[in-house]
């Protein structure tokens, strides 16, 4: 094995590449579960993201409308699982695994013509001063604007929920939604609006694997990613600025693996691939160990489905 | 007196149930007014469509001379009422003072909210820390942030919906003293209870409501307690009847029990000790949250205990899980009936097997044996006159005290050593309540012992032979009932919980 | 307007016909589909549905495979189902499929080229371990670590894809395969060949474990205390402790079950119609047999007739494929569709739909 062939600077700039997709999702699905909405179609709703953005690029040119594209394909999907858990009230946990299972179908039906094909360059910053200071320029000030936006948007959701009014609305639905109807709030409204930006999020997220990370478009290309962003989501307690944690920790271990593998570590090529799923296990483990913590953070609605009484 | 509040003719219907039929009556400012009945008479339904929450099918409301037609509970707080919820609005995760911003309109910054909260509730002499966080406060003090978060809104109107069901008698003097003072600064206060010695005391009129509609109105203070409780329920009632019985052998003995809570916000039962005998009956006090579901669930088996603590008839059955237990005689009935007492989408035979199988003998060899079980719940079904088309209907369709009986009754009918049961007439009608405590009395007559989990008062001032009550998860020595006054049995709760010490007036 | 207004009991009239409405609604949005993709959405409903059983060219060749691919669909969906009448969700059926799968046929493969009679029960025995105890991980952290077991047993699909890589390509290779992945190939082994029982029909024995596995999870949920004490988790699992079970064993018992059935399916399936441990021998069953599992109202005969209904949508898409030049993935959305539909559905058992702003008195 070459180990000197593992440059640590580029190591550490892909790391941020590989954990922004499920970064962006993550971060969707942490505000649909504080609305207390259990959404297990992540893997659905990036995959079918990823096919959108991908198209839309292809066929515009332009990746800022692809990743647009992605957002607005996702949420759309998305929305079809707020109706049947919001309004016809259905169990949330079958409704996201028919989700997955939905997406996985009709991304590879959407995909059929876009096999094989580059989609165009999403460019990446390039800061006068910044990205040209040495080895933190790269690492730091030299990716595409979607890594931006995903931190931007880990410090909105951060924000939004700890510090305005919607936020601790948004909570509150989450947290006691008999208690929250009973106060005037609008619930199925609140989580169908939470639904729909974790959709968004999602679809963020899949479109920069198809247009970004990989660069390319096959079929189930998101291999669990979306299941691990709600890992992440219970790694993070619920909190925004540990779910940035998370993926980061979990785009170190997937690019160092690749990293090892691609130095002909003497480790099973098979035993890197599925040490990121490990890791995800072992860390829910440690976290969901403690079950007083656990069930602090934890929305206390979570996956419960509301109707207005009398 | 101008009225404040003018209700004319609102009916509101729901399938199958008149909730309220033209239902009448007004409210001046600085009145405290009582709306009195029984569990599903129609009284939450009517504050609902005051609160916004529920629109009428037909009548109107007049607020301050304006026709007052509330889409939603925001509009009606705009435009002066405040509610403050039996079943807390409130948000355990969340602190004293995000609760109170999530009821109101337009909440100052948070900080400034504080202060607020601060000098508003040493004002009205009920003093709350904005910072806590809502989970670990006693029921008292979750009612306090529901009063609080309506007063810092200047309400002309507060409706108080069975303020009192989660307080201590001490505690319920500070309120009065409290819901006084604000009556005296002109505030209109709505009060719902079925309580009528507290109306008796508090109010100066009273609307009572029977099956939706308005039966009569009367200044209270005028009427007998005895006269009220006839227009409330239509009937005379019969107390149940206790003699004849005679307290033998201890049956269940409690000793030094300390046992952590299982769940956040949790009670911890500390040093709790009691013994019960054949033919008694043990009432057990206390407000809502101070260990009652933990008691329960230790006794019942949910929760077992470690070995030296629990014996039944001398035999240490801690460890044993609830099978063994109620092999061994000792069964239970726990407070919430949909989803803890019972499966609500399960049929009443179903239901039967639930505790039954084991004293009945329902299964052989694993498999168990549908036509006694369906045989089981008819009989009961029969000897406690549920009201059911038959056993295979599910146990979600039946009204609270139906099920309550057939709860109940299923307990009773396996001839219990020791039965210990939680709130047994809670949101029940008063004929199902006589119904089930006469029940409980006449188990006691043949000899079982009976442990009675209830913050009725009332009630267990009607069956218990002894009493005592959970506070903060320790239980008080018991004492015989009779003999013991209010303020003893107030003390015994907890007192005011350390309350009064702060409670200044102005 | 319309309202929902929530039924005093389930339906029980909605709760069967939910699923014959689905599968006709999925019909009908199908159809569209096909016309979006310019396929005459008759004529591809047609194929899905009908051409399977009663064309006269490909029924003799289809017929069979209706057998061959609902079995394993079914056998998973059964012990799936029992899961998630207790609340105990299990999607990682893929994952105990593989490794049942690998499991039994490393045993045929150690032992190769035996000659024994008690190959094949070995193997299957085998395969139920595999399964198992790969279900066991998920369930075991359940019940010690309060983990997740929906989010574990799915992860742990991917990694037993990874060992099944390892397998394909490593240890379980064929060494007479000239370097090629993949094993030797289990139907030239006749020990270890999952054969049919009746030539011609598809009945193998994995379709047979099937038919029993049916048999056995209705006696258990309707005259079993063990069968009732799932029913009661699942839906009161307050009222399920307070009535003695031990939540634990449940959920072992539930992962346990659906474990062992799951990694059968796979011995089966690779010893028979698959017949070599290859990387990608496995087509996803695992979680179609969810579909399968809630289209069958988690009820096991239910469950028969939806696994035969599922398996007609797998020939009749390759069918689809091979005459109307169908898209393979357009299948997949289809069956997702369906599942949507049901759940959609559903709400007419819990709730009654009225019409209007006047309330009924």
């Amino acid at each position: 094995m070459d180990l000197s062939s593992i440059n640590p600077v580029l190591l550490l700039a892909s790391l941020m590449v590989a954990a922004t997709p499920i970064l962006l999702a993550a971060i969707g699905e942490l505000v649909v579960e504080k609305a207390g909405v259990l959404n297990l179609g992540v893997e659905g709703m990036m995959i079918t993201g990823a096919i959108c953005g991908f198209a839309v690029a292809v066929e515009s040119g332009s990746p800022a409308l692809g990743f647009l594209g992605a957002a607005l394909g996702s949420a759309l999907l998305s929305l079809v699982f707020a109706f049947l858990t919001q309004v016809l009230m259905s169990n949330q946990v079958a409704t996201g695994l028919a989700l997955t299972l939905f997406g996985l179908g009709i991304s590879s039906l959407m995909g059929q013509g876009y096999v094989g094909i580059k989609p165009p360059g999403t460019p990446d910053l390039d800061l006068p001063v910044l990205s040209d200071l040495p080895v933190l320029g790269p690492i730091l000030f030299s990716h595409d604007l979607v890594v931006y936006l995903s931190l931007g948007l880990v410090a909105g959701v951060w924000y939004g929920l700890n510090r305005t009014r919607a936020g601790l609305i948004l909570r509150a639905v989450g947290e006691n939604h008999d208690a929250a109807h009973a106060l005037g709030y609008r619930v199925t409204l609140i989580r169908t609006a939470a639904i729909a930006f974790g959709g968004a999020c999602a679809g963020l997220g899949g479109a920069y694997l198809s247009l970004v990370r990989v660069p390319q478009w096959t079929d189930g290309m998101t291999a669990g990613a979306g299941w691990i962003a709600l890992a992440i989501v219970v790694f993070a307690s619920w909190k925004a600025g540990r779910v940035l944690l998370g993926a980061y920790l979990f785009g170190g271990i997937a690019v160092l693996q690749l990293n090892l593998q691609a130095a002909g570590a003497r480790v099973p090529v098979e035993l890197l691939s599925m040490s990121p799923y490990l890791v995800t296990i072992a860390v829910l483990v440690i976290m969901s160990a403690d079950r007083s913590r656990a069930a602090l953070n934890a929305p206390a609605a979570l996956g419960r489905s509301f109707h207005a009484a009398r | 007196m101008t009225p404040l509040l003018e209700l004319s003719g609102l009916t509101k219907a729901y399938p199958g149930v008149v909730a309220n039929d033209d239902v009448s009556f007004r409210i001046a400012p600085g009145e405290i007014h009582a709306l009195l009945g029984e569990n599903g008479a129609g009284k939450s339904t009517l504050v609902k469509m005051i609160y916004g929450l529920v629109q009428p099918d037909s009548g109107t409301m007049v607020l301050n001379g304006v026709p007052f037609q509330p889409a939603s509970p925001h509009a009606a707080r705009a435009a002066g009422i405040g509610m403050v919820f039996q079943h807390f609005s409130l948000f355990e995760a969340l602190d004293v003072a995000e609760n109170v911003a999530l009821g109101m309109e337009n909440p100052p910054p948070l900080r400034d909210l504080a202060q607020q909260i601060l000098r508003v509730s040493t004002t009205y002499g009920l003093p709350l820390d904005p910072h806590r966080r809502v989970g670990d406060l006693s029921a008292g003090e979750r009612q306090r942030v529901e009063i609080i978060r309506c007063l810092l809104q200047d309400p002309k109107l507060l409706i108080m919906d069975e303020p009192t069901s989660v307080l201590t008698p001490q505690e319920v003097a500070i309120l009065f003293d409290t819901l006084r003072q604000l009556a005296a600064e002109g505030t209109a206060i709505l009060y719902i209870s079925h309580k009528l010695e507290e109306i008796r005391t508090l109010c100066q009129n009273a609307t009572i409501l029977r099956r939706g509609t308005v039966v009569a109105e009367c200044d209270p203070r005028e009427r007998t307690a005895q006269d009220l409780a006839e227009l409330m329920v239509g009937t005379a009632l019969t107390a149940p009847e206790g003699g004849g019985r005679e307290t033998g052998a201890p049956l269940l003995s409690v000793e030094k029990l300390t046992l952590p809570p299982s769940a956040a916000f949790g009670t911890m039962l500390k040093n709790v000790s009691f013994t019960v005998h054949a033919g008694e009956v043990l009432g057990i006090g206390g407000v809502a949250g101070n260990g009652q579901d933990e008691l329960l669930a230790t006794l019942s088996g949910e929760r077992p205990v470690p070995p030296g603590a629990l014996f039944l008839e001398g035999r240490d059955i801690g460890t044993a899980g609830p099978t063994v237990r109620r092999a061994a005689g000792l069964l239970a009935a726990p407070e919430e009936r949909l989803g803890h007492a019972a499966a609500p989408e399960m049929s009443l035979t179903e239901n039967a097997v639930l505790t039954a199988v084991v004293r009945q003998g329902l299964a052989r060899r694993g498999f168990l044996d549908w036509r006694a079980a369906t045989a089981f719940a008819e009989r009961v079904i029969a000897e406690f006159d549920v009201r059911t088309p038959g056993p295979a209907h599910a146990a979600r369709s039946l009204s609270g005290g139906n099920l309550q009986k057939f709860v109940i009754g299923r307990e009773v009918l396996q001839a219990p050593r020791v039965l210990v049961v939680n709130q047994p007439t809670w949101g029940v009608d008063a004929a199902a309540a006589a119904a089930i405590r006469q029940a409980l009395l006449d188990l006691a007559r043949d000899g079982a012992g009976i442990v009675v989990i209830s913050q009725d008062l009332d009630e267990l001032m009607e069956i218990a032979d002894r009493f005592t009550a959970l506070n903060e998860g320790r239980l008080a020595p018991p004492q015989p009932m009779a003999g013991l006054t209010m303020d003893r049995i107030g003390i015994m709760m907890g007192g005011a919980h350390d309350m009064e010490v702060a409670h200044v007036a102005e | 307007m319309i309202r929902l207004e929530p039924r005093r009991e389930p339906s029980r009239v909605w709760a069967a016909a939910t699923p014959v409405l689905a599968v006709l609604a999925t019909m009908v949005a199908g159809g569209l589909l096909f016309a979006m993709l310019g396929k005459d959405p008759v004529l591809a409903i047609r194929t899905i549905f009908w051409d399977p059983l009663f064309h006269p060219q490909f029924a003799s060749y289809s017929r069979p495979q209706l057998l061959v691919k609902a079995g394993p669909l079914i056998l998973i969906a059964v012990g799936l189902a029992l899961g998630f009448r207790a609340g105990v969700w299990n999607i990682g059926a893929e994952g105990q499929y593989i490794i049942g799968a690998l499991s039994g046929a490393a045993v045929a493969l150690a032992l190769y080229p035996a000659d024994l009679f008690v190959l094949f029960p070995l193997m299957v025995i085998a395969g139920a371990l595999g399964g198992f105890l790969w279900a066991m991980i998920p369930a075991i952290l359940k019940t010690r670590f309060n983990t997740n077991e929906i989010l574990v047993s799915l992860l742990l699909v991917y990694v037993a894809e990874q060992m099944l890589a390892s397998a394909a390509l490593g240890l379980l290779r064929n060494p007479d395969g000239g370097g090629f992945p993949g094993s030797r190939n289990l139907r030239d082994y006749p020990a270890a060949h999952n054969a049919e029982i009746f030539a011609g029909t598809g009945m193998h024995w994995g379709v047979a474990a099937a038919f029993i596995a049916v048999i056995f999870a209705h006696v258990l949920l309707t005259r079993h205390i063990t069968g009732y004490h799932i029913r009661l988790t699942g839906q009161s699992p307050r009222a399920a402790r307070f009535a003695g079970v031990n939540p634990a064993r449940l959920v072992i018992l539930c992962l346990g079950i659906s474990g062992a059935l799951a990694g059968m399916a796979g011995l089966f399936e690779v010893a028979g119609p698959a017949g070599q441990i290859s990387i990608d021998f496995n087509v996803g069953y695992g979680f179609t047999a969810i579909i399968v599992a809630f289209l069958g109202r988690l009820h096991p005969v239910g469950i028969l007739l939806a696994g035969l209904l599922m398996a007609l949508t797998y020939i009749g898409g390759e069918l689809g494929q091979l005459m109307l030049g169908l898209p393979a993935a357009a299948i997949q959305a289809f069956q997702g569709m369906l599942l949507f539909f049901l759940l959609a559905g559903d709400v007419l058992t819990n709730y009654r739909l009225r019409f209007g702003r006047t309330e009924a008195v």
